[in-house]
């Protein structure tokens, strides 16, 4: 429908089924207009490589399944649009480097989920006696923020902590889960007190804020500074605060300003 | 390392990276340098900090009795003291600093490269993040962030002196100076910078899940988020402007440069 | 070829097929009852298509208007769904969909609030009072969210990345469902005493359409081979906003909740032209000046509602009729305009994906400019045949729950009204299947040739793949081709506006494309490989594909989302009866049945009187009995 001449793009699209003996190969497809780069995939795919593994579901940025390290940066491959990429080299399409490989551009995300179950659920105070429950919207606004996260894993695959320490996979849980338990944590009406095992078993003291995640978001959530520090300040109360310690020791009781 | 082949493995040995990724913290490493070699130069030189009526921020409060310009006008610290004043004080701003959820981004980066950008490999084998010595220590942003609050309502006195300038006379009167510009604008920056602290969010609101009933907390929470999206460019901006405050004065002190001020009713 | 296939096998319970939000309610459902349960999904678990719900959650809360109530509600599935719902299934899940958002919240959804701090409610197309809960414009990705990590806080067994492409039968009863792990390629058996089918629509046998590439039927396929009846499959929904350019993004959903927010639709003249398709239908309810309409969104009870939210096949054929009579857009939409009627933060606030989505594909701001949209097929309002209280299907031991279930909502669904379908029943189809899971003492025994059969045919394509050396040959078809042949012919030829010739010219194609699915041939192996995947559900898609355009041909007249050149009209002996499809001896048999009349409480509400008693829900819901030991 367009006018624009059409012309080529082409990619260097990851292949293989472990990181050792796969490499990149070269594809040169038709362009389209307001071509992302999952279309470039599809069409390798119906004209090339038939069986070029990429995960995706929507293609509209709300599922989170076809993240990749486009140039190396991790994004969206639905939602990278051709035309914001450098015209005059391939694109480099590469699977997310901090999880296993399954082939060619699908990992094995399955540390989130095994991450996931480790997490207590929302456990609400009852309702009141009219048979409701009362938040306010500016009660939720910063939890509804959280749950923006569509689980795309790029933050989980950007932050060094386990991209380059595949060691701290076990101590750590990642941006993601550490966006979950805020949500957990700031839900107006949750009872469940989760501080103790957001800094030992999830690790957060190993988030060194270089905030990375934050970049990566295809939500644009402020994971570091909404959800991770203000997790950190919460924990320092509980644990690291002297002033907070003496008064629990002069007055008893625990505080429960939250 | 940027030049890493196409056909390179996307495993953790290098980065895809084709753009000027390392751009950001080779600045920020040659700012950071900088602001440090001169401040240990300006900080031990016990000289030089006072034209009348500036004070230098490095030596504010100027509290210790070999100081040539007492901030409270009676010595604090008696004269056993007998370093630079900046010395016995510059540990309160430096604390707040080093400790600061921005400066750590930005050093942990520039200076420890772990990571020096995103998806470029850190550079270190091993990592514990904050969980263990020194690192846990950042734990204590809180307190520095009260001494920075003190700090800052002095240097905003000290930026109100500085509009009362002297006269030939030998009396006092208002007048506007290059100098009081610059403190003035400095204070303003250092109180942004202070209170967009992620702490300073924590306090006023972030501690709490409910809003309802807590309006002024609340009202506070909104406008401490609003300004530490900001946090970073202030943590930087004030840096420059402490910097070029007291090379200023220094300036001044020294005779190198002259002070153009209007002074009103002399 | 050995005889004994080898695969993974499981046991269970309850196998739930399909993990959008009907499948994982479901589950939830059937796993509290005590069942062993496993949920199926043939994505990631979180992934399914409910994360594109956008809008809302339609139930009568009465947070915002207290006139509204289950029977309002009612009455506007009904009359939305052109009174050809299942009377008893509208009224269930008009009666039960507050409590099951009250539930979703209990389980860890931030609803929008109210003032006052309750769930917060937004004008709807077809709804009579500002009824949707809802989340910003990302409702869907809530709701999912909520109930994964209630299913994980229960343990459920969620078999991610498989596909099931076969249910197994032992006389009469189940015995499982045989499939394959999409990373390894490996086979799976699941063994199981009760079924419920949860695997959506299938979209994707159209071009233009908002349906992901999971969408292809399977549910609907399955239930057919198993002797299940499916119903009304002539009505298709296409929404009638998606984004029609750029290109590549075209048929990608725009929410109704545009309009719901105060966006209006205008043609290349700048008319506001749904005026002008105001159907008798909802002429005494539907504003006719541009003035009342507007006035609507503020008051409720002195204006008649906007065009701009008639029921959304009502709007779909308007934008169709404007781009036909040449007043279309630059890339053959019509404009949906927002911006000259809110202000920029309204609209950033509460349609925050919309501003994201057209921002990032169209380099459009949709707070300065509007956007071009037109219909996209979207949603299935026919599915396989239940039993409106326990979800069961014509199949003992086999439930189906949310899109792949048809009757709820008749000829055309209303907005909202299928998040909280997937709620109700999926609920009920847990609830169902656990109840019979209960009575059964184990799984039906597996018929090793059923298996092995099944098993040959999933890799024969690969079979023959391995022999292709060059480009596809007329012996050696390729999938992509197939499909992207079944998506023009539906998109040609069964699409909004059909005609008898046309449906039969469809038919006969699709027939061909069986025929060269039968030489489909695929290269490389079974792990995570994307053209042999697409050919075994290709087989699902065919057959849905059929059973649509045949069950479109037999209904001679216009009705809903099914609209006829040749029959323009709504034809009062169509008025009562469904179009049944079945499988026999593996051939598609069609039959029309009269639809039950609702009774006369029922009538009355339809008519407009207020409900006389209040909703007896708990006498609905079967008590379990028995239990699992």
């Amino acid at each position: 429908m367009s006018a624009e001449t059409p012309h080529e793009v082409t990619v260097r699209v990851w292949r293989g089924e472990d990181r050792a003996t796969g490499r990149f190969e070269e594809h040169t497809v038709g362009a389209d207009p307001g071509m992302v780069v999952l279309d470039v995939m599809f069409k390798v795919q119906a004209e090339q490589v038939p069986d070029l593994a990429v995960r995706w579901n929507c293609k509209a940025g709300k599922c989170g399944s076809c993240s990749a390290e486009i140039n190396g940066d991790p994004k969206l491959m639905c939602m990278t649009r051709v035309s914001s990429l450098p015209a005059n080299e391939p694109i480099t399409v590469a699977p997310m480097a901090a999880f296993p490989l399954v082939r060619d551009l699908v990992t094995d995300v399955s540390f989130n989920y095994e991450k996931a179950k480790a997490i207590p659920n929302v456990r609400l105070s009852p309702r009141g006696p009219d048979g409701t429950r009362r938040m306010y919207q500016e009660e939720v606004e910063r939890v509804q923020e959280f749950h923006k996260c569509i689980e795309c894993f790029l933050c989980q695959n950007v932050c060094h902590v386990i991209r380059d320490h595949e060691e701290n996979k076990q101590a750590f849980s990642g941006p993601r889960f550490f966006v979950r338990l805020a949500a957990l944590e700031m839900h107006p009406l949750d009872t469940h007190d989760r501080l103790e095992m957001i800094r030992a078993k999830h690790g957060l003291g190993f988030c060194n804020i270089t905030k990375c995640c934050t970049e990566v978001c295809p939500e644009s959530i402020h994971i570091t500074d909404n959800a991770i520090i203000q997790l950190k300040e919460r924990v320092v109360t509980e644990y690291y605060d002297p002033l907070v310690w003496v008064k629990r020791r002069v007055f008893g009781e625990k505080e429960s300003t939250r | 390392m940027a030049a890493m082949a196409t056909t390179a493995l996307p495993a953790r040995q290098g980065t895809l990276r084709r753009d000027l990724w390392w751009l950001e913290p080779a600045l920020i490493f040659v700012l950071f340098t900088a602001f440090v070699l001169y401040s240990i130069y300006a900080g031990l030189a016990n000289a030089n900090y006072y034209h009348d009526p500036y004070l230098s921020p490095f030596y504010s409060p100027c509290i210790s009795a070999n100081c040539s310009h007492l901030t409270f006008g009676v010595p604090i610290v008696g004269e056993w003291w007998n370093l630079a004043p900046a010395i016995f004080i510059v540990g309160f701003p430096l604390s707040f600093r080093l400790t600061c959820y921005y400066y750590r981004k930005a050093y942990y980066r520039a200076f420890f490269w772990s990571p020096a950008a995103c998806t470029v490999p850190d550079a270190r084998a091993t990592y514990g993040g904050e969980t263990t010595v020194p690192f846990v220590w950042q734990n204590i942003h809180r307190y520095t962030w009260y001494a920075a609050v003190v700090i800052t309502a002095i240097l905003a006195y000290d930026a109100i002196l500085a509009f009362r300038m002297p006269t030939a006379s030998g009396g006092h009167a208002f007048g506007i100076g290059l100098g009081s510009v610059l403190m003035a604008v400095n204070v303003v920056l250092i109180a942004l910078y202070t209170f967009s602290c992620h702490f300073c969010r924590y306090l006023v609101g972030g501690r709490h899940d409910r809003f309802f009933g807590r309006r002024v907390a609340l009202r506070l929470f909104t406008l401490v988020s609003r300004m530490n999206t900001r946090h970073g460019f202030y943590a930087l901006t004030s840096l420059v402007s402490v910097g070029l405050t007291e090379l200023y004065i220094r300036l001044l002190a020294m005779g190198v440069l002259t002070d153009p001020r209007i002074v009103f009713g002399s | 070829m050995t005889p004994t296939i080898e695969r993974d096998e499981r046991e269970y319970d309850v196998v739930v097929i399909g993990a959008g939000g009907a499948g994982i309610r479901a589950a939830i459902e059937a796993k509290m009852q005590g069942a062993r349960t496993a949920l199926v999904c043939k994505s990631l678990f979180g992934k399914a298509h409910t994360v594109m719900a956008e809008g809302g959650i339609a139930a009568a809360l009465r947070n915002v208007w207290k006139e509204d109530g289950w029977d309002v509600h009612f009455r506007d599935t009904m009359r939305g769904g052109k009174l050809l719902n299942s009377w008893r299934m509208a009224q269930l899940h008009a009666q039960e969909a507050p409590e099951r958002v009250l539930e979703l919240e209990e389980w860890g959804a931030m609803f929008d609030r109210t003032p006052d701090g309750l769930i917060l409610q937004r004008d709807f197309g077809g709804h009579r009072y500002a009824r949707p809960a809802h989340v910003g414009d990302r409702t869907g990705l809530e709701m999912i969210r909520t109930l994964q990590h209630k299913a994980v806080e229960l343990g459920i067994d969620v078999l991610m990345e498989c596909t099931i492409t076969k249910l197994l039968l032992d006389d009469g009863h189940p015995s499982g469902a045989f499939g394959y792990w999409r990373q390894s390629g490996r086979f799976i058996l699941i063994r199981a005493k009760a079924i419920v089918l949860a695997t959506g629509g299938a979209g994707k046998a159209w071009r233009i359409t908002s349906n992901s590439w999971e969408y292809t039927g399977d549910g609907m396929a399955m239930a057919l081979e198993s002797g299940a009846d499916l119903v009304d499959m002539e009505f298709v929904q296409f929404h009638p906003t998606g984004m029609v350019w750029p290109a590549s993004v075209r048929g990608v959903l725009v929410t109704e909740g545009v309009r719901g927010d105060g966006g209006t639709l205008k043609n290349s003249r700048g008319e506001r032209f749904m005026f002008r398709y105001i159907p008798e239908f909802f002429k005494a309810e539907t504003a006719d000046n541009e003035a009342e309409a507007d006035g609507w969104y503020e008051n409720k009870k002195d204006n008649r509602r906007t065009p701009d939210l008639l029921p959304r096949d009502e709007v779909a054929r308007a934008i169709n009729a404007e781009v036909k009579a040449g007043r279309g857009s630059p890339h053959g939409g019509v404009f949906l305009d927002i911006a000259s009627r809110r202000t920029p933060g309204f609209i950033q606030s509460r349609l925050p994906s919309m501003y994201h989505q057209f921002k990032e594909l169209a380099d459009i701001d949709i707070t300065t400019e509007a956007m071009e949209v037109g219909p996209t097929c979207h949603y299935f309002m026919g599915g396989v045949r239940v039993d409106p209280e326990t979800e069961a299907s014509t199949v003992a031991g086999i439930f189906a729950a949310g899109e792949v279930a048809g009757g709820m909502h008749g000829a055309n669904r209303l907005g909202g009204n299928s998040l909280s379908d997937l709620l109700v029943f999926g609920r009920r189809a847990g609830l169902g299947a656990a109840l019979y899971a209960a009575g059964q003492r184990a799984p039906g025994a597996v018929d090793e040739h059923e298996v092995e059969e099944a098993a040959r045919r999933m890799v024969a394509p690969l079979e023959r793949g391995a022999s292709l050396t060059g480009a596809p040959t007329p012996e050696a078809e390729d999938p992509y081709r197939i499909h992207s042949d079944l998506q023009t012919t539906m998109q040609d030829l069964v699409g909004i506006i059909r005609t008898g010739s046309e449906l039969e010219e469809a038919v006969r194609r699709i027939g061909a494309l069986r025929e060269r699915l039968d030489r489909v041939a695929v290269k490389g192996g079974r792990r995570y490989n994307p053209g042999w995947n697409l050919a075994l559900d290709l087989r699902s898609l065919l057959t849905v594909a059929e059973a649509v355009t045949r069950a479109a041909a037999m209904r001679t007249e216009s009705r809903g989302g099914h609209t006829r050149d040749d029959f323009p009209n709504p034809d009062a002996q169509w008025a009562t009866r469904n179009v049944i499809v079945r499988m026999r001896d593996r051939q598609l048999a069609l039959a029309t049945e009269p639809l039950a009349a609702p009774p006369p409480e029922l009538q009355r509400i339809l008519s407009g009187e207020p409900a006389k008693t209040e909703p007896a829900i708990e006498s609905t819901v079967p008590t379990p009995a028995g239990g699992f030991r």
